[in-house]
């Protein structure tokens, strides 16, 4: 860890500078920051409020406004209690997805961007710019082509079909590419072969800890995007016990539009407020990590 | 009628996988269809259900899951899996997509009538005649019954039916001293008057729905669609459409209808404050009023069609499903069983007692089930009038085989007309040429 530790002080070294000696704070910047924050905080506000009411309650009182009964703690009973309790169920799916798809790809980026960063082979400039396509091709295209591929292997209606195509993270190597190329002295990697090192010990060892920032970062991503993954379950998936939660919360919804449907607009509001608070709270919880790793790469050291 | 929202990016897929149903239905040979010999008899089906085995159910009916229940305790050895694919056009691209890719194809799948002819052309269904099913002539109503047929061939079982009624909120119509509308023109005045006591207020919603619109040319004895094998006609010049025409642009240029989409929030909210005072929709309609407009307990209640011509009884259908046996289907025999049981035998009365509107006639005459209050209507009889409209649906009715594809087209073309662009008239003219240039796409021969 050692080595690490001259990366992030540099990294602050503005801001300290910046507690030395105040600067003036420009009027119309605070102004528009604050617009940008009341416009970002808005939907949530809605929504923790919106999870307070009853499905009467959110059709007869303002959007913005709290309703006359607190219904919170009955709707967050009733969302986990609602078609024997199966949110638990949708909840443990996406934690399974996070864990195995979005830690794997992690994992993977790791490998292979320090892979493509420290070793020089022929052919690596056609990984790149296949990377760069793969990053620029939404994931949205591509999922009823991997349907089709899927169903053809008999791989639909499995967890798998969601796990495997969430490995294959084009930004998080390419961000884990980036970051190694700079992170990892290629000095280090030398006096580790020189010592008699083999390859995954100096990767494991030596190279890993160097990486840690830009892993939590990818890591990050890679959660965010497994989370909040929909388009590609909703084709992949027809048992609802393998929903993940965005999936399940928009066949509730759906429930609305359906004859014989019942309606239950309070518990898709308040499953979908026990959806992001595990992401608000993974957010708060690693955003240094965040911003370092976004920062990564932008500065010649 | 659409009963999911549209999203553009299932459309997209929509269109990829209907390309292919549409092909296969293009090279078939025209003419009507022959029935198939029946292959499996009724003691055959028993033998089935005593051996017992899997199948899989693709379905969102909410009722089919008491159903199911019911289903395997009565034949233990039978092990069904509910699969809600979901709704409308959600499960018929999922339905499209496990055809085309050959694997993963349900045993039974629910089907909404305007949606039937597509897979049956496409020869996706099974003809149940291989198990009989013409013997079950009588146990449907007509309606229903010829919504699953297409010449001898019998593509799958009517489940539920959605014969039209005016559903309306009585305190808002008594506060306005609104009467009862007995026909369109009536309905009109009324919109016209309500709207004027109180500008937020509207007789009903509408921004364009493709089932609604051809429900209402239905009940008003108009024919855009002919259907004679892979020939297929389209003409919204016809008197029935025109009379739809006159009545609904009245109502559209008096800006009298309520611009919000059925089946959205804004929908149900408007349901229950009172600014969507009356729909006309298919029967299923109770059901969905008392689960998602709670505060209209007690206000509603249920009166026949609005009649084009004063003392007219013709009535059109809304909605209303078949369940119906993919040929790739697995385990077809069990599958039948399962339809019977779901459609005349226990399962029927069953969703009925859940709050279903059924198809059968059994289930239809049954004094039981027309006598019964609705406390949320005020304990009137709402079966009566539900079940009058069902005997009183005017006859000849069919859809496109590519019903599916012209529904989603329905609101970039007619569907301007309800924002003020061109009359109704001529939308429907330009749906009508995104049909027939669809269907020559398909290899249809389109009039």
């Amino acid at each position: 860890m050692s080595v690490a530790t001259p990366i992030r002080p540099a990294a602050r070294r503005p801001a300290a500078a910046g507690s030395r000696k105040p600067r003036r704070r420009s009027l119309t910047l605070t102004i528009v920051t604050a617009f940008v924050l009341i416009y970002s905080l808005l939907p949530l506000a809605w929504l923790l409020i919106s999870a307070t009411k009853t499905q009467d309650g959110l059709f007869s009182s303002f959007g913005l406004w709290f309703a006359g009964d607190f219904a919170l703690f009955d709707n967050i009973a009733d969302t986990f209690a609602y078609q024997d309790g199966i949110f638990a169920r949708w909840l443990l799916n996406t934690l399974l997805y996070v864990v195995v798809g979005a830690g794997g790809a992690t994992l993977l980026a790791a490998l292979a961007g320090y892979g493509l960063a420290k070793f020089d082979f022929a052919g690596r400039r056609v990984v790149f710019a296949l990377v760069l396509s793969g990053i620029a091709v939404p994931p949205t295209a591509l999922a009823v082509p991997t349907f089709l591929m899927f169903a053809k292997l008999g791989l639909t209606d499995t967890a798998w079909a969601v796990i495997i195509p969430t490995l294959v993270s084009p930004f998080g190597l390419y961000l884990m590419w980036t970051y190694a190329t700079e992170a990892v002295p290629n000095e280090i990697l030398e006096s580790a072969r020189v010592d008699g090192a083999g390859e995954f010990k100096t990767f494991f060892s030596l190279a890993l800890p160097l990486l840690a920032p830009g892993i939590v970062t990818v890591l990050l991503f890679n959660t965010v995007m497994t989370w909040n993954n929909f388009f590609l379950p909703l084709i992949m998936l027809k048992d609802s016990d393998l929903f993940p939660l965005t999936v399940g919360l928009y066949s509730w919804s759906e429930q609305a539009t359906t004859v014989g449907g019942e309606v239950v607009f309070n518990l898709v509001i308040t499953g979908s407020l026990l959806t992001i608070v595990p992401l608000i709270v993974a957010f708060l919880l690693l955003q240094r990590y965040w911003q370092s790793g976004l920062a990564a790469g932008s500065v010649k050291q | 009628m659409m009963i999911t929202r549209r999203r553009a990016l299932l459309g997209a897929a929509l269109s990829i996988t209907l390309l292919a149903a549409g092909c296969g239905g293009g090279s078939d040979e025209p003419g009507t269809e022959q029935a198939a010999a029946t292959t499996v008899s009724d003691a055959d089906v028993q033998a089935a259900l005593e051996a017992g085995g899997n199948i899989t159910v693709w379905a969102w009916e909410p009722t089919l899951t008491k159903v199911v229940a019911d289903f395997q305790t009565k034949y233990p050895k039978v092990k069904v899996n509910l699969v809600n694919s979901g709704q409308g056009n959600d499960a018929y691209i999922a339905l499209q997509n496990a055809i085309q890719a050959g694997s993963g194809v349900p045993d039974v799948a629910q089907i909404e009538f305007y949606a039937l002819p597509q897979f049956a052309l496409a020869k996706t269904v099974t003809d149940l005649n291989t198990f009989g099913a013409a013997s079950l002539d009588g146990s449907f109503t007509p309606g229903t019954w010829g919504a699953v047929r297409s010449g001898e061939a019998i593509h799958g079982l009517p489940m539920d039916s959605g014969p039209m009624a005016l559903f309306y909120n009585k305190e808002v119509f008594d506060r306005h001293q609104l009467g009862v509308p007995a026909t369109w023109a009536e309905y009109a005045a009324a919109a016209e008057k309500l709207h004027k006591a109180d500008p937020k207020a509207y007789i009903t919603n509408d921004v364009g729905d493709a089932g609604f619109t051809t429900s209402l040319i239905w009940q008003a004895g108009g024919k855009p669609y002919t259907v004679d094998g892979t020939d297929v006609g389209v003409n919204f010049g016809d008197a029935g459409t025109q009379k739809f025409t006159a009545q609904w642009q009245q109502m559209i240029d008096g800006k009298l209808l309520n611009p919000v989409p059925s089946w959205t929030d804004g929908w149900y909210q408007g349901l229950a404050d009172g600014t969507i005072a009356s729909l006309v929709l298919g029967a299923w309609m109770p059901a969905n009023l008392e689960s998602g407009v709670k505060a209209g307990n007690g206000k509603w209640r249920v009166a026949p069609m609005p009649q084009w011509d004063s003392g007219g009884k013709a009535t059109s259908e809304n909605g209303g499903s078949s369940i119906a046996i993919p040929e790739k289907a697995t385990n077809k025999t069990l599958a039948y069983a399962f339809l019977k049981y779901a459609t005349i035998e226990e399962g029927a009365q069953t969703r009925v007692d859940n709050g279903a509107f059924p198809a059968s006639t059994k289930q239809l005459n049954d004094p039981e089930f027309l006598n019964k209050e609705f406390p949320y209507f005020g304990g009137q009889k709402v079966n009566e009038v539900l079940a009058a409209s069902a005997g009183q649906v005017v006859p000849g009715w069919s859809y496109l085989p590519f019903q599916v594809y012209a529904n989603s087209v329905f609101n970039d073309t007619a569907g301007k007309a309800y924002l003020g662009q061109g009359t109704l008239q001529d939308g429907l003219k330009s749906w009508q040429d995104a049909s027939v240039k669809y269907g020559q796409e398909q290899g249809f021969t389109v009039k």
